[in-house]
């Protein structure tokens, strides 16, 4: 345990241990993780912004969007956009489930955190799949 | 024995009685998120690739409009809570955070304004 506190206070306080002192776990990759998607999405919203306002803006500006985001690295920042949306999504239901109080188990912790990962790739994959079909 | 703290009893004051309705919005927008983003990812499926004719007309329907506009709204409001969060957690200095949380307000603001007006301007504009 670090003990440290802020200068000038003349008080020794310990400090709670943080994230580097625990052995990883599938619960708390999970909150990481949903903490780094929630942050994507948020730089993400000028994905969608900018699509929109392109749409609204006429033919030549929505066939300008439309090749950046055809692009091999418009479709890499698709698909991360894609698989964090749906990756928060699920793990934000896990979180409304714990709001509820259920799912507090050891193994039904892990297997919320580790079925987050797995549907939210799953899904992915579907969503581009279908997309590439209809396309 | 007293769970209070020291200061807490010299101060004579009680809790706030709030400090919870962003933990709450948070919870209600998160609700509304999960339907609102299946709808999403369904509109953005059946768009790919789509000409700009059928993008214009579709985005401009009042039902593809009225739900996009909600998940924006919703999104914005549970987006810019959660960066607070992060920030507060994380910015080591008090004039950071506030600049931070600034910014977030803004930003959060703009991004909302400029959608909005973008799907309002496919329902009605030219």
């Amino acid at each position: 345990m670090s003990t440290q506190s802020k200068p000038g206070s003349g008080v020794e306080r310990p400090l709670s241990p943080h994230l580097f002192i625990y052995a990883p776990s599938w619960t708390m990759v999970m909150s990481v993780v949903h903490r780094g998607t929630g942050a994507a999405l948020y730089f993400g919203t000028l994905l969608l912004a900018a699509w929109l306002i392109a749409v609204g803006a006429g033919k030549s500006s929505y066939d300008t969007v439309q090749w950046m985001f055809n692009s091999w690295l418009g479709q890499l920042v698709l698909l991360g956009f894609t698989w964090s949306l749906l990756c928060h999504l699920l793990g934000g239901i896990r979180f409304l489930i714990w709001d509820l109080v259920y799912g507090f188990g050891e193994k039904e912790r892990r297997w919320l955190a580790i079925g987050t990962y797995v549907l939210s790739g799953v899904l992915t994959v579907l969503v581009f799949i279908v997309g590439y079909i209809v396309k | 024995m007293s769970m209070r703290t020291p200061l807490s009893r010299i101060t004579g004051r009680g809790s706030s009685k709030f400090g919870t309705e962003d933990y709450w919005i948070q919870r209600v927008s998160a609700v509304a998120l999960v339907p609102l983003s299946i709808f999403f990812v369904l509109v953005l499926i059946c768009l790919v690739g789509a000409p700009y004719e059928k993008a214009h007309a579709v985005l401009g329907s009042p039902w593809v409009a009225i739900p996009m506009g909600a998940t924006v709204i919703a999104a914005v409001v549970h987006m810019r809570i959660g960066i607070q969060v992060i920030i507060e957690d994380y910015t080591p200095s008090d004039l950071g955070k506030i600049a931070f949380v600034l910014l977030n307000n803004f930003f959060s603001a703009l991004v909302a304004l400029a959608i909005l007006w973008a799907v309002a301007k496919l329902s009605f504009g030219m």
